[in-house]
């Protein structure tokens, strides 16, 4: 239960980061919160060579909004989005910041990072589920330069994104939500890692079709849901909404009945919450 | 590999200049190298929260933190409640509510309080269980616990009404 050797680099800026990754190879692994890392280090699933500490890079924990995007630096903690002013009082980003809730406990969301969350793309996280429902774009740095990628393309599957070895997650770009917005989990537990979760964006207006339902628990990634984003924006039923979200997982090839039942719960419920916003 | 890295620690007020490994966590930086043994170490993958320990003020757990990531940062651990006048008003309160029986994970539970007290936004019961329920106590059923929590934080609130944002915001 304690993590084996390693050697530890602390970088100056994101360029010295990138720098060091390259030298140090495919062995080296960022490190910033460490609240899904050192834990996987201490149980050994994870046994990295180096570690390229990102902490002290000034500057990416900014938390701030232009022209009704969020822009959210890699470094700001969990609790600093669930406390920002800027992101609750923001029309279109509200929900981020009552998501934040959700995110394990108080002594883990001190720690926990933004850019950590994306990066570690675990597939029941809240993060990585935002950043599909918002329809993100998270901007990353290597040897390559500056890309954004859209978070839909990001995340391939369980722990697993796009980004190269070399690269490092700097901010994420947030556009807003242009209708009413709900979200629900169900864990065993609160603060647990969620079984289910799903995120609603209704339409912007009435008769529009850019209704947003993204899901947890259905796919090793966080995914959308074609079928339920068109009943949502025709205004179903809860009984169409439950017929809809059966036929996106039916799509989707889950057959697990209590998880079909966890994911369509989960949209129900977040529908209800956007809707009654 | 075993890489050695001079860092800087205050601990309660204290400063340290400590010889550490990369993959030393920060609880066993406080209870091996500093001797500061009142934080305890359970589970040493972040579920338990016996651990928790403030760093520049606010709750952490310290099996989640590598040493070295600490470099230069405020440690406070349950020994920095009580002075020489005697236990603080969380200490008092968990003596006079019962709420440690075995008292395993009652320093990572006050350190939590200590911490979080600040984070509350209108005290209440529920907003209380909320963040008790970071740490995991096998003995008391938590009631207890919570009783003591919801007391010093409504005292507290009471002498130094803070104002924070609210959660419906």
């Amino acid at each position: 239960m304690k993590p084996a050797p390693v050697s530890y680099h602390r970088a100056s800026s994101v360029s010295d980061a990138v720098d060091l990754l390259t030298t140090l190879g495919e062995e080296s692994k960022v490190i910033a919160g460490g609240q899904s890392l050192v834990p996987m280090m201490s149980f050994r699933l994870a046994r990295p060579e180096h570690l390229v500490d990102i902490t002290r890079i000034p500057g990416l924990d900014s938390i701030e909004l232009a022209d009704d995007e969020l822009t959210i630096g890699a470094l700001a903690t969990h609790q600093a989005v669930l406390e920002s002013p800027v992101v609750r009082h923001s029309a279109g980003h509200g929900l981020i910041a009552r998501t934040m809730r959700h995110v394990g406990h108080l002594p883990i969301r001190t720690r926990g990072t933004v850019g950590g969350s994306i990066a570690h793309a675990d597939g029941s996280a809240e993060w990585p589920l935002l950043a599909v429902l918002f329809g993100a774009r998270v901007v990353a740095e290597g040897v390559a330069g500056e890309r954004e990628v859209p978070a839909e393309e990001l995340f391939f599957g369980l722990y697993t994104t796009c980004l190269e070895p070399d690269e490092i997650v700097t901010r994420v770009i947030f556009p807003p939500a242009k209708g009413a917005t709900g979200f629900a989990e169900y864990g065993l537990r609160h603060g647990d890692f969620a079984l289910a979760a799903a995120g609603v964006v209704l339409p912007s207006a009435v008769g529009a079709t850019d209704a947003r339902v993204v899901v947890s628990g259905a796919a090793p990634a966080p995914t959308r849901l074609p079928a339920t984003e068109a009943a949502v924006a025709a205004g179903a039923s809860d009984e169409a909404l439950r017929q809809s979200v059966m036929a996106d997982l039916d799509e989707l090839e889950v057959d697990d009945d209590y998880q079909r039942d966890l994911v369509t719960g989960m949209v129900i419920k977040a529908v209800k919450e956007a809707r009654t916003r | 590999m075993s890489e050695r890295h001079l860092i800087e620690l205050q601990v309660n007020g204290e400063p340290h200049e400590l010889l550490v490994e990369a993959r030393e966590t920060l609880v066993d930086v406080l209870r091996h190298r500093v001797g500061a043994t009142g934080t305890h170490v359970a589970c040493e993958h972040g579920i338990c929260g016996a651990c928790t320990v403030l760093i520049d003020g606010e709750p952490a757990r310290s099996c989640l933190v590598l040493g070295v990531m600490a470099d230069g940062h405020e440690i406070r651990t349950v020994e920095s409640l009580a002075d020489e006048s005697g236990l603080n008003d969380l200490q008092e309160a968990f003596t006079a509510c019962h709420s440690l029986q075995c008292g395993f994970c009652t320093p990572g539970m006050l350190m939590l309080a200590e911490g979080g007290i600040p984070h509350l936004e209108d005290t209440s019961r529920e907003e209380v269980r909320e963040l008790v329920s970071a740490n995991l106590c096998r003995c008391t059923g938590y009631e207890t616990i919570v009783d003591a929590v919801e007391q010093v934080a409504q005292q507290r609130r009471s002498e130094d009404p803070t104002v924070t944002e609210g959660a419906s915001a």
